[in-house]
């Protein structure tokens, strides 16, 4: 083991604010809370919000659920009796339907001061991209994007230069703000007890940003990002038909989500929205199946924690081949189909 | 008259794209010596948004496009293929020790302060930290709104800017009043090479040099880190023949 490691490991075990916060915290616990902010959309609450919640109570503080818009009461009372709430605290305010960063920081900025907030917790998905920078520099902290574990109040885990490297870093900002990485942590159980619902203080602050629209795309399957099976094409599916023809029925023998490599995103053969990757969605199911994907680092920084990897592709050289649990080298347009007919078969 | 947009681009030197980055010997700091270093790819995207808002809203509208960056000295090279890419002029903060988002944010709010700038277009992260975190803080910073991970800018009337964002499971598109940030996304553009010629012109532009405590600021960093590491590889598992054998394997492994 190198010097660094030694160092840093002794240096973890040690931290005196580590120490300080276990033998205080029954006295300071009131000013040591965990804000964890939740999605909703169409009164539900969105699923990677209970990955947030299960990181939000790792931090060994009271966790206060927070929500904002016009359904949010709705919703709350869901969020209630979920396992590690304490709390929640609602901003039962149409301005806040859209998400809009301009008010909606501001917004989580009086709340955060207000309770006393010392951890600010959410999911490094688009809501949690937008907000949490924003909201960071408003209290003046350095946040820490796409954390992959919690190893104590102020020591967090994240991927850097696309999963190749992995950093631990300690947070030295009187408050820590995370982003989490949703596949790293488990989804957070229902609850016998039920946390009180509270409402939050609004400074109603004018968003200099308006919503105009949005085109999600209709989806009948699982969430890319959630999905126990999840199948990838790329560019070897050569077009947007012939990517339809093959993927659709081998995700539906599956019953995966469909993802795609970022070059078959470009080329058109799928949605953006479906992209895998460092720029991209990061997934880790149970099962991986890549179609027709060379195995680009950018890709692989998306799907390697997967459990097990499965690749098809010609070219026996692929870097796919090199993660792949299993790797059939064939022709993708005689292969899936027979996979797929097979799958069905079995059912 | 269209309002005029004044364009400042941040942007950053990092370790090329394709390049599989390691850790030094001591396993300390990521391997720099003798790597392919390039412009961060997001930020070739802003580059290209502005010269083709230029493009399409004339000369008069986008009188000025100010490429800025933060880092070694070596970041001249970035600013030089922004400039041969058509920024007019750069700006190279120098500063050796690494420098957190949040320093970045506070330095590029000083200098649009500075420079009386009402647009930046910022790339949506740099693929060595992957933070992505930059054009929120510095909205932040400003009280300008954002509008991030943009796959299309169109400049309306009046000083209004209409952005599609991308996000999960599709796009949303928000419109904002200028002076606005906004952060590029993969497919906002294709970024044109820069010509033989315009490396050549780019030579002879200016780079203006400032330090960050030139505005009041240090490289002072939050977080602390206290190790790398490169995650356990993952071992392939071999080939097999035949869909039969993909499938009997799969069986073995548990996932189907």
């Amino acid at each position: 083991m190198s010097y660094i490691c030694t160092f840093s490991r002794a240096g973890i075990r040690s931290s005196p604010s580590l120490l300080a916060g276990r033998r205080t915290f029954a006295s300071t616990s009131r000013l040591r809370n965990t804000l964890a902010i939740l999605e909703h959309k169409d009164g539900e609450l969105i699923s990677r919000s209970l990955n947030v919640l299960t990181a939000a109570s790792k931090l060994n503080k009271p966790v206060t659920a927070f929500l904002a818009g016009s359904a949010s009461k709705g919703v709350a009372s869901k969020v209630a009796s979920l396992s590690g709430v304490s709390k929640v605290l609602v901003a039962a305010n149409a301005a806040y339907d859209k998400n809009l960063p301009e008010n909606y920081a501001p917004l989580l900025q009086e709340n955060i001061k207000k309770e006393g907030i010392t951890h600010v917790v959410t999911s490094h998905s688009a809501f949690g991209k937008n907000m949490v920078p924003r909201l960071a520099a408003l209290l003046d902290v350095q946040p820490v994007s796409d954390v992959m574990g919690i190893e104590g109040e102020d020591v967090f885990v994240r991927p850097i230069y696309a999963g190749n490297i992995i950093a631990t870093v300690k947070s030295t900002d009187p408050i820590k703000i995370l982003t989490i990485r949703g596949t790293a942590f488990a989804p957070a159980a229902p609850n016998s007890s039920t946390a009180p619902i509270e409402e939050a203080v609004d400074p109603n602050t004018e968003a200099s940003a308006e919503w105009v629209a949005e085109n999600l795309a209709v989806n009948e399957r699982p969430d890319l990002s959630s999905a126990e099976r999840v199948v990838s094409g790329g560019r070897g599916l050569k077009d947007q038909a012939s990517f339809d023809k093959i993927m659709t029925p081998l995700a539906d023998a599956l019953g995966a989500a469909i993802g795609a490599s970022r070059a078959a995103v470009d080329a058109g053969y799928a949605d953006n929205s479906l992209q895998v990757g460092q720029t991209g969605k990061v997934v880790a199911p149970q099962l991986y199946l890549a179609v027709g994907i060379s195995g680009a680092i950018q890709h692989l920084a998306g799907m390697k924690d997967s459990k097990v990897i499965a690749a098809i592709n010609k070219d026996a050289d692929a870097p796919i081949f090199q993660v792949a649990d299993v790797g059939l080298v064939g022709d993708l347009f005689t292969v899936t189909p027979e996979l797929t007919e097979k799958l069905k078969s079995q059912k | 008259m269209a309002t005029p947009l004044r364009i400042i681009v941040p942007v950053k030197r990092v370790i090329d794209y394709a390049v599989k980055p390691r850790l030094n010997s001591a396993k300390t700091a990521v391997e720099t010596a003798g790597v392919k270093m390039s412009m961060n790819p997001f930020d070739e995207l802003s580059i290209e948004e502005s010269l083709r808002l230029r493009a399409k809203l004339g000369q008069s509208t986008v009188p000025d496009i100010l490429a800025v960056s933060l880092g070694s000295a070596k970041s001249a090279d970035t600013l030089r293929t922004a400039m041969a890419m058509g920024a007019d002029r750069a700006l190279l903060i120098e500063e050796d020790s690494e420098i957190e988002p949040l320093v970045v944010a506070k330095a590029l709010g000083k200098v649009v302060e500075k420079e009386n700038c009402n647009l930046v277009i910022v790339g949506k992260q740099s693929i060595d930290d992957d933070a992505g975190q930059t054009g929120q803080m510095l909205a932040g910073i400003l009280g300008w709104p954002q509008a991030i991970q943009a796959s299309k800018v169109e400049v309306l009337d009046g000083g209004w800017v209409q952005v599609v964002k991308e996000v999960d499971g599709g796009t949303e598109t928000v419109k904002a009043k200028l002076p606005m940030v906004i952060t590029t996304d993969l497919r906002l553009n294709e970024p044109r090479y820069a010509s033989l010629t315009n490396i050549m012109k780019a030579k002879r532009k200016p780079i203006e040099k400032k330090k960050l405590s030139d505005f009041g600021l240090s490289a002072i960093k939050r977080l602390e880190t206290l190790k790398l590491a490169e995650p356990k590889p993952r071992q392939g598992g071999g080939k097999v023949d035949s869909v039969d054998g993909l499938l009997s394997r799969l069986k073995e492994l548990g996932a189907i």
